[in-house]
Parts: structure tokens; sequence; C-alpha cells
């Protein structure tokens, strides 16, 4: 008997082995952890469960068949964060590169498949060189197997995708259809055909980290939410995040104990509108001082810097943030950010996460960039996710709320549950000076008139009391007693329940 | 008593004025420039006038603007505070002349003392020591070396229209004395076209220590003890304490008998300074008098009980004084701080800006201690360009100077300042320093200690031991935290182990935390344990307690990976870990920071406005690159040193975050 129990553990010690000893060996010099030691992390202690450690390839070709290491290049089973149920794939790159096979495949769709019937997140962790190719057109069907489960999964539990290697060709579209894609800076890239073809066909001499690097696809592209200096802490901010996010769209988002009084004044926001309506501030400031302590979890922070987006905590649950920078661009909406805060804002409706807007926007970004670049349809993205988002949603208004973007930024108009202005607040069509210009187009050789004009339409407009007389605004707020006020909001909209009329689906301006 | 007085000035001492006149019955005008329409004075007087622009030249010292606000206020006196025109005869006619009291000393004694030659005549009339010297020309290198022999050497030979350490030299005997003389002159020629020299007595291990005197206009002069000044930094005080650990009795009384008599000499009625220089062998020496209330008063009257403010008022009225020299003593000891909104690890550079948090620790006067802060700022304030950047002024006192120095340490612990540069690490630095510690300073302190600069303070293994178990205890409770979210499988939910590998600075320690109705204990690998109790609570940002018996107050706040804890003026960023994890990063290589010495990085997140170089183009050192637009203002990013640009990785119209690369070189 006790030989057949030892079978199981030689067996399992085979499996755990990966890619033998040299390999992970070379894993760890190039900065990155094994497979196996990332789930480890990222897991609560000792609670991974492991499925499918004796999968094996089916290949015969190309000699395949004799090497058929337990697992196949992939790590899959579940375990916890923080006592919560999540799964998780990771992809074992000293396993013939963490290449995908058919049978690869299998194993990430046989989680996948339980996740969504047992609604839990999905984690994948990316370090392959790409598909099988001795599988042929097999891993291509792989590949499009798990596409499909992304595609199914997506608005059902929440998909995060981590990127600590290689992710290349077809393989980059499964992280590319899930919910957050996290780097690791130096050790991962991403791009759909690397720097050797580049130059054979383009002769654009590029290295992979320039072409598909931590930096290019958090700063330039936007593919990715945040990059970490290394794998561990990639893996604990991974497990920060899962703490704000609700398990699946079945669910309330989570809470937990807080040291924060919902009631606390901050008195130094009374001063954070500077007396110069042209000079910049921080909103960052207003969002630390209004979440639970000071605890802002920032998503595609170093893309369009002009629209913060990200998660905070009230009273202990999630709430979605969106804010106007000032400090970026004075905070414009443009097509970077319209996209930025239009897919934010899609993932909390989909998960029953509450959206907080902060706004101070002067309008869209004009020229001749952003129409050529089709600033209407992305910024009707912006407009379309917040009209049709049912969550509860806050708006506090702290200075500019000018035209269109007023109206997109989660105005009244947009099924706003509470609209909230401080009295600094600028309501209104444009900027004092503009609107002097067009109102009063036969005094503009006059500068003195005009000026005088625009003073007149400071006065009777740049302010919050016209929005407040038609009850665009429902109240102006002092700017200390923001985290309460927004505290109570919150507080009564959880039983809020809308609904959007039934369809196929929406057909927003892609 | 006067009914109401205008205070004309600005920032922590306007409001200290006003918590006098306030405390005396009086109404007090507060005046204001645009840039301090917010400003705490503003808020804490029973009025205030606008006087114009931010510039202080064309607001705090334009003397008609002050004349209107006293007119359409009715205010019957005026405190200047210090600076602006505290010490401008022109003002003080002009009150006169207006019938308006000004609460400092007599237009004569502003006049005879604000000038340095005329000072220091006077000075020696009245019998005051003053430096010796000869300020007259000195024919040759012979004619120079004899009236060395006069003044009695070290000496310094000294061009007259000399600064900066120009045409400066010290001479110990006869033949540096002759050297000394031509060099001098040469160089005096050469630099400012004017080749006088003098030469008076160099001080050695000077020291700066000044006298507190108070006099009405009745003939009375007393002397208030004395103040240590030498903590300097480019002449800027940045420690004052009472009294100096460096005087006797002896000496002290002195110098304040000399002070009085300097006082009685220019007909003084108010409080004013006689401000001294003092060598190693307790030798002193007139330097000026400031005719003025000084920043650093609040250590006399932390040591006298006397509220300076309020006798000058008292004076100004036309009171007679009411103290004796006999009724001043020396009760404890005095030590105050200036805060300065200055990054002390950039250079001391100027540091404006929003105060995003400021809470200074609670004031306290008790038998046993007091903490005392003379601040002029609030949380959500601003520190503004246009004027000094003082934040606060930090006392404490005790009755020992040891413990008024370990009263302070725990102040700024306690003291939390953010949005800005500032000194505090610095302070906190000074604080521990063995010099400043032993009280046997010179001037030249800073200089001497901190010759590079400051970097931070390095703390020692045993607090590095502490400062891990603050760290690990936070953590403990942080990830406790974590695992009571909802949603947790029942039953299935997460244990966490009680081991944690701490890293401090160079320091790596293994603790293991048990944590027994309240009380934690960290038990280290080497079998010490220590005890941590604090009401510490998550969101708290300080961490006050004690820790294996050491009370510590530590801001913290948690980074990524453990917590940044700032502690007497070091600033970590301590990391903790589960040994799991900390075996894994073992095995990994160290992230080598990448070289940037041949990048261009982005220095604030900004626009970029332009490029003023093209690829492969050769560049001289301190030539424009770019231009960024940050905060409204453009400012020009140049070459720091000659070299040729490779590659242009931003564009104009790029925006652009902190540290992402502009250009590199080859």
């Amino acid at each position: 008997m006790s030989d057949i129990l030892a079978e199981l553990e030689r067996r399992r010690e085979a499996a755990r082995a990966g890619g033998g000893e040299r390999r992970v060996q070379a894993q760890h010099a190039k900065g990155k952890l094994t497979a196996r030691e990332r789930v480890e992390l990222l897991l609560d202690e000792g609670s991974f469960e492991e499925f499918d450690m004796f999968v094996t390839h089916r290949t015969t070709d190309f000699g395949m068949a004799d090497s058929k290491p337990a697992g196949d290049g992939v790590i899959t089973g579940w375990g916890t964060v923080n006592g919560r149920m999540v799964y998780v794939f990771s992809q074992d790159f000293t396993v013939f590169g963490g290449s995908l096979s058919e049978t690869h495949a299998q194993k990430i769709c046989k989680i996948m498949d339980m996740a969504m019937q047992n609604g839990a997140p999905i984690i994948g962790i990316n370090d392959s060189g790409g598909a099988r190719i001795q599988e042929g057109v097999a891993s291509l069907a792989g590949y499009a197997e798990v596409f499909q489960r992304n595609v199914l999964a997506s608005g059902v539990v929440p998909q995060i995708s981590l990127i600590m290697g290689p992710c290349a060709g077809g393989a980059v579209y499964s992280p590319a259809m899930t919910d957050f894609i996290f780097m690791v800076q130096d050790s991962s890239y991403m791009f759909v055909t690397g720097p050797d073809v580049v130059k054979t066909v383009t002769n654009e001499v590029v290295t992979a980290e320039e072409l598909g690097g931590a930096s290019t696809h958090t700063r330039k592209s936007s593919v990715a939410d945040a990059a970490f200096k290394d794998d561990v802490e990639t893996l604990m901010e991974t497990r920060r995040l899962i703490d704000f996010l609700p398990a699946s769209n079945l669910e309330k988002p989570p809470v937990r104990p807080f040291f924060d009084d919902p009631d606390r004044i901050e008195e130094s926001l009374d001063t954070l509108i500077p007396q110069n309506p042209n000079q910049p501030y921080d909103m960052k400031e207003l969002i630390h001082k209004i979440a639970d302590e000071g605890d802002f979890y920032e998503i595609q922070e170093d893309f369009a810097g002009n629209i913060l987006t990200g998660f905070i905590r009230l009273e202990g649950s999630t709430v979605g943030v969106v804010a106007n920078q000032p400090m970026v661009l004075a905070g414009v909406l443009d097509i970077a950010s319209s996209r930025k805060a239009a897919r934010f804002v899609r993932f909390c409706d989909a998960f029953e996460i509450p959206i907080l807007t902060l706004v101070d926007v002067p309008g869209f970004l004009p020229g001749t960039a952003q129409e050529y670049d089709g600033v209407i349809k992305h910024g009707a993205k912006l407009l379309f996710a917040y009209a049709e988002a049912t969550v509860p949603k806050v708006t506090l208004i702290t200075r500019k709320a000018y035209g269109g973007a007023y109206v997109v930024m989660a105005s009244k108009h947009l099924r706003g549950d509470f609209n909230y202005a401080w009295p600094t607040a600028q309501v209104a069509v444009m900027g004092a000076k503009g609107a002097a210009e067009i109102l009063h187009r036969s005094e503009l050789d006059d500068a003195e008139k005009i000026a005088a004009r625009t003073e007149e339409y400071e006065t009777n407009f740049a302010n919050p009391f016209r929005a407040a007389e038609r009850g665009f605004v429902d109240e102006v707020i002092m700017p200390q007693s923001s985290r309460k006020r927004i505290c109570r909001a919150f507080a009564s909209l959880r039983g809020k329940k809308l609904n959007n009329p039934w369809k196929k689906h929406d057909n927003i301006p892609l | 008593m006067f009914k109401k007085i205008l205070i004309a000035n600005r920032g922590e001492i306007a409001c200290r004025v006003i918590k006098t006149a306030r405390k005396m019955g009086i109404k007090t005008v507060a005046v204001y420039s645009d840039a301090d329409r917010n400003a705490l004075h503003v808020k804490m007087a029973d009025e205030a006038v606008h006087i114009g622009p931010p510039q202080a030249n064309q607001s705090y010292i334009v003397i008609d603007k002050i004349m209107d606000a006293i007119r359409q206020t009715g205010a019957e006196a005026v405190h200047p505070g210090y600076g602006f025109l505290s010490e401008n005869p022109k003002f003080a006619q002009a009150l006169e002349a207006e019938g308006v009291a000004f609460i400092g000393p007599p237009v004569r004694a502003i006049e005879a003392m604000g000038d340095k030659i005329t000072s220091k005549k006077i000075a020696q009339e009245a019998g005051v020591s003053t430096v010796p010297g000869y300020m007259g020309l000195i024919a040759d290198a012979e004619d120079a070396v004899k009236i060395s022999n006069e003044v009695g050497y070290p000496v310094m030979i000294k061009a007259s229209a000399g600064g900066g350490g120009k045409g400066m030299r010290i001479a110990w005997n006869d033949d540096e004395a002759r050297e000394g003389f031509q060099s001098s002159k040469n160089e005096a020629a050469s630099s400012f076209g004017d080749d006088r020299i003098f030469i008076e007595k160099f001080v050695t291990q000077p020291r700066h220590i000044e006298i507190q005197v108070l006099a009405d206009s009745h003939g009375n002069t007393i002397y208030l003890n004395e103040r240590e000044c030498s903590i300097q930094r480019r002449n800027q005080k940045v420690v004052e304490e009472a009294p100096s650990p460096f005087l006797d009795e002896e000496t002290r009384a002195a110098m304040g008998k000399q002070s009085c008599e300097l006082a009685k000499a220019v007909g003084y009625a108010s409080a004013g300074t006689v401000e001294f220089i003092v060598d190693g062998e307790k030798n002193f020496y007139f330097l000026e008098m400031n005719t003025r209330l000084q920043v650093e008063h609040p250590v006399t009257e932390l040591i006298t009980g006397v509220d300076l403010v309020e006798q000058m008022i008292r004076v100004a009225y036309g009171e007679v004084l009411s103290l004796k020299q006999s009724d001043i003593g020396i009760n404890g000891w005095s030590i105050e701080n200036r805060l300065y909104a200055e990054d002390p690890y950039r250079g001391f550079l100027p540091s404006i800006g929003r105060l995003t948090r400021y809470r200074p620790p609670a004031e306290v006067a008790e038998k046993t201690h007091a903490v005392r802060n003379d601040t002029g700022v609030f949380e959500g304030g601003e520190i503004s360009m246009y004027y000094d950047p003082m934040i606060a002024k930090l006392c404490t006192w005790a009755p020992t100077r040891s413990d008024a120095i370990e009263e302070m340490r725990n102040a700024l612990d306690a003291f939390e300042i953010e949005g800005i540069g500032h000194n505090l690490p610095f302070l906190a630095a000074v604080m521990d320093h063995p010099i400043f510690i032993s009280g046997d300073m010179t001037t030249a302190f800073i200089e001497e200690q901190y010759p590079d600069g400051f970097s931070g303070v390095v703390p020692d293994e045993k607090t590095n031991a502490r400062l891990a178990a603050v760290a690990a205890h936070v953590k403990m409770r942080k990830e406790a935290r974590a695992a009571q979210i909802s949603g947790a499988m029942a039953n299935h939910k997460r244990r966490i182990a009680p081991d944690w590998v701490v890293y401090v600075g160079k320091d790596q320690f293994r603790v293991s935390i048990t944590e027994d109705n309240g009380c934690t204990t960290v038990a280290f690998e080497d079998g010490q344990t220590m005890e941590v109790v604090s009401d510490w609570t998550l969101g708290c940002r300080l961490f006050e307690g004690s820790v294996g018996g050491t009370p510590m107050i530590v801001k913290t706040d948690f980074i990524r990976d453990g917590a940044r804890l700032r502690y007497r003026g070091a600033d970590l960023n301590v990391v903790v870990r589960t040994p799991r994890q900390a075996e894994l990063v073992a095995k990994m290589p160290e992230k080598v920071p990448r070289d940037t010495s041949k990048m261009l990085l982005c220095p604030m997140p900004g626009l970029i406005v332009s490029i003023a170089v093209e690829e492969g183009q050769e560049i001289q050192e301190g030539q424009a690159l770019c231009t960024i637009e940050a905060m409204k203002m453009e400012n020009i990013l140049r070459a720091e040193r000659k070299g040729r640009v490779s590659a242009i990785k931003a564009a104009a119209g790029d925006s652009l975050q902190v540290d992402e690369i502009i250009m590199e070189f080859e």
C-alpha cells in the first residue's frame, strides 16, 4: 500500500519539478519566479488546489512523443485571496517555453468554465513563447477556445491578466479581452508581431522592450493598466486589486472593516480651488481626502493623466472614481482620456461598483489631430458608458463644468443620482471670455467693453446656482463636508434598482 | 490702554502679536496683500485691510498704505513685527506725525543702531566690548604687521569693499600678516577696484549669543538673559535656545549690564536685542543691536515667563516697567527650531506650494514640559514665493537642556507637514547630533558638520530593530484586516502566519509577532523580544506608543511592499515580506537601476512646449534642450555637459510624467 501512496508522491514531485533545475535557475536569473512560485505568492498561504497536474500533450510529430512532462506547461487550479475564491492559471516557461498546446489550452478552459459556473474571478499568469508549433493548427484551436471563453466570461466574472514574461502573437488577444492587464517592468512584453518581423516587413529597428515592454503599454498604448517593479510586487498588487472586486456580476462588491470616520470634515478642502481660475490643483488630494484612510488604487496611472480612474472605499465598500485632473492638460477631455474613463465606467457598471465622478473639465480638446482621429466617436464612448450605467452614480463638480463635457461627466441628465457642486463650481456652456466674445460679437473691437461683458457673464453664469435653480445640481455643498455628503449619498443608494430596456446588446461607438 | 492696534506684518509674527493683544483686551487690525487673502493672521484679527499686490514692496513695506489702513480703522498704535517696516525710522516718524504710537523704540534709537559704524562707535563709548581692530587705512605690509600686533593674533585682514570671502585672510603671525595684507590688497583691487584694507581681531570658535533687553520711556532698563543662536545656515538662524549652554553667570551678567548701558545710551524704550560674537575663551564682542522683536523671542519668554509683546505694548502706551532686574530669573531650558519650506535634500532650495497636510504637535504648558508652536499657516494654506519661507517656530521647554531637546525630538516626530519640501528631517538630525547635544557648537556648525549638504539620517541597528517592530506590527494589522473582507469562504478563511522578514536600510530582521489582548510582542531571531504598546489603528498616520519600552512617535504610511517610516530625521522605506517571499526574492538578481546619466528625463509632470535640438546635433553645456510647461510656468531644460543628441523620444505637445525620457545622448 505504502508503495502506491509513494507513487503519487513521486509523480507529484516530477510534475512540480517543471522543466528541471537548470531551466528554473535560468528563469530566476531573468528576475522571474517560476509558474508555481507565482501561484504560491498570489494565493493565501497553503490555499492552492491544483487541477490536471498529470495532463500531458498528445503530439507525436517532431519527436514530441519522447517528451511528455506532466502538466504540459501550465499550472491551473483554484485558491483564495484573503479567503475569497479565485481561479488561476500560470504558464510555465520552463516547460516547452510555456508554449500553448491543445491540452495546455484545455486545462485553461477547464478552470475558466468552473470560474464562470461558480462565480469567481479568473487570474491568468502569462509567460509563454506562443503557440506550440509542433502541434500546428491544434494549438491555434486551443487559443480560440480560450478567446471564446474570455468573451463569454467578460462581464460575468472579473478577469485579470498578469504578463510576466513574453506574450506574443495570437496569445496577446486573450489578455486583451480581460478586464485588467498588469505587467512586470523589464521582464515582460506583449506584441502582435515581434521585432524580427517588424524589421523584415517595415525595416524598423526596435527592441522588444521598446516595442511591447511595460513602459510602452502603460504610457503609450494603454494596453496595460499598471506595471510593477518585479514579480512579487505585481502579485501583491493583484491581491490588492482583487480585494476591491466582487466575485461575479451577481454579487455586490466586498466590504471590509474600516478605520475612518464617514463624517470626517476636511477643512483644507475649502482652499483646494485656487483663486486664479486658470491655476491647476491636484485632484488626487481630493480623492485621498474623500477615501477611507486616504487609500486610492489607481488604474492606468501612467496614461491620459488628464483623467484619473481607480478604486477607493467608502465605509469599507468599493467605489470607482473617475476624476478630471486639472494638473494635466487642464483636465480636458480628449480621445485618450475618454477611452480610458469609458472602459473604467463600463467595468464598474458591469460589476455593480458604484461610481463617484469628480468634475473639473474645461471641455473637449480642439484641433485637427483630435478630429481626424475621431474624437467624436471616442468622446461618445464616455457619454455612452455613463448614460447606460445603472449603478449608483454620485457626481461632484468642483470647478469647471463646461459645455458638452459637462453633460458627459455623469451629469444629472445622464441619470446621476446625486449631483453635488462646490460653491466654486461654474456650470456653463463655456468660459466667460469665450461666451462674451460670441454673445457680443459686435463689441469685439472694444477690449474694455468685452472685459465688462466677460465680468457680467462671470457673475451671472460662472457659478453653480443657475444649474441648481433648474435642479441639475441637487445641492451646493461645502468642500469640507465632501466626504460626509458623498458617504451618505452612497449609503442611501445601496438599494438602488434601475434597469435598461431589454436588448441583445447595445451598440456603443467602438 | 490702547483700544485697537494695527499689526503691520503677516505670518506667524502677526498671529503672535494678535494673541497677546486679544489677551489684553485690545482689538486688532490685520493688513494683507493679495497673496494673503486667506491667511491665518487675517482670520484671527478683528478687522483686516487689503493693502495691495503680493510683492512686499507694493504692500507690506509701503508706508502710505499702512498709514491709510490706520486712518481707515482708527488704530491707536502699530506693532511692526520683525522685518518689513520694523526698523525703518521713516515709518516710525510717519506714525509720530500722525499721533499714532509705534510699538517699538524711539526713532532716534532706530537710527543710531541702524548704521553699523555709528552703532559700533556708540557701543564703544557706552563701554561695550567691541571687536578690536583698526578702521583706518593701512599704508603697507609693515604697517599691517604693527597693527596686527596691537590687535593681537589671530587677526582678520579684510577688504573694505569685501564680501563673500573675497579679499579676506586670516593671519596667526607676522609673516602671515605681511603676506595676507599683500594678497588681500591685490585681490581687493582686482575684485572690487578698491584696495582699501582693514584689520580686526579674528574671533576663533565664534558663537552667536544675544541679550534681550527691555526698557521703558522712564529710564528703566533690564535684560532678560541671553539666547544662543549659533546654529545658522548662511547667516540664517535655524536653532536657538535660552539660556546658552556656554555662558557662566559672570559673563552673562557682564553682557547684560553692557547691553543695558547701550540701550540707555540711545534712549531705548521697548524690547530690543544686542547681538554679540563670543569666542572660545568667553570673550564677547558687540555685533549689532536689533531694535525690534526678534524671531527667536519665544525661547526667552519660555524661560522668563515674560510676555515680551505685552511689555512692548505697555511701554509704548507709556507705562512704567513693572519688572525689575531681580524679577528676571532663568527657569529651565527652552529650544526653538525654525521650520522652513526648504528642501534639505536638494541644497535647501525653497519649496513653495500647498500644505496638503499640516498637523503640528499639540501645544502644552505644564510644570514638567511645554510645547509652543508659533505659526502663520494652516492645513490647506499656501507657502507663497513672495515671503520668507518660514512655516513655523516650534519651541519646547523643560527643566533641563537634555529634557528640552528630548521634548523637541518628540515634537518634531509628531509634526506632520506634507505637500512641500521642508527642513524637519534636518532639524531632527541636529537635535540628535553629538555636538549639539554637548552644547559645544560654533556658528560654523552646519558648514562643518554637513559640508556636502544633508542626505537624511541613517539610524543605528538598535533603532532599526525598533522600526522593524513597528513596521511588522502595522503590516500584521493590515493583513489581519484584509482577511476580514466579506465574501470569504466560510471555514476556509485565510490564516496569517506570524513570521515576517523586515528590511530596514541595510539591516534585515526575522521576526515573529503574537498579538494577545491588544498587546503585540515581536520576537526577533536572536531571541530578543519587544512589546509594542500603542493605540494605533489602520488609517492613523502617526504611530505613537512604546516599542521595547522606548516611547516612539513614527510617521507611518503604507507603501506597496511595506511602510514608509519617518523617525528622528530618518525617512525609510521599510519592506516587510513573508519568509517565503524573502526566500524567493533572494534567488533573483537585484534590479540595477537604469543608467540615466545619458538621458534627459522629465523633471516634473508637464507638457513639452518645444524641443530646441535635433538628433545628431552637437550640444554645449548649458545649451537649452527643450521647454516644458508645468503649472502654467515654462521651464527650460539645459544640457548638463557637452555631447551629442543620439535620440529624441518626445515631441512638442507630448504630456510627460516625471522621469519619462525626453532625449538620449551619446
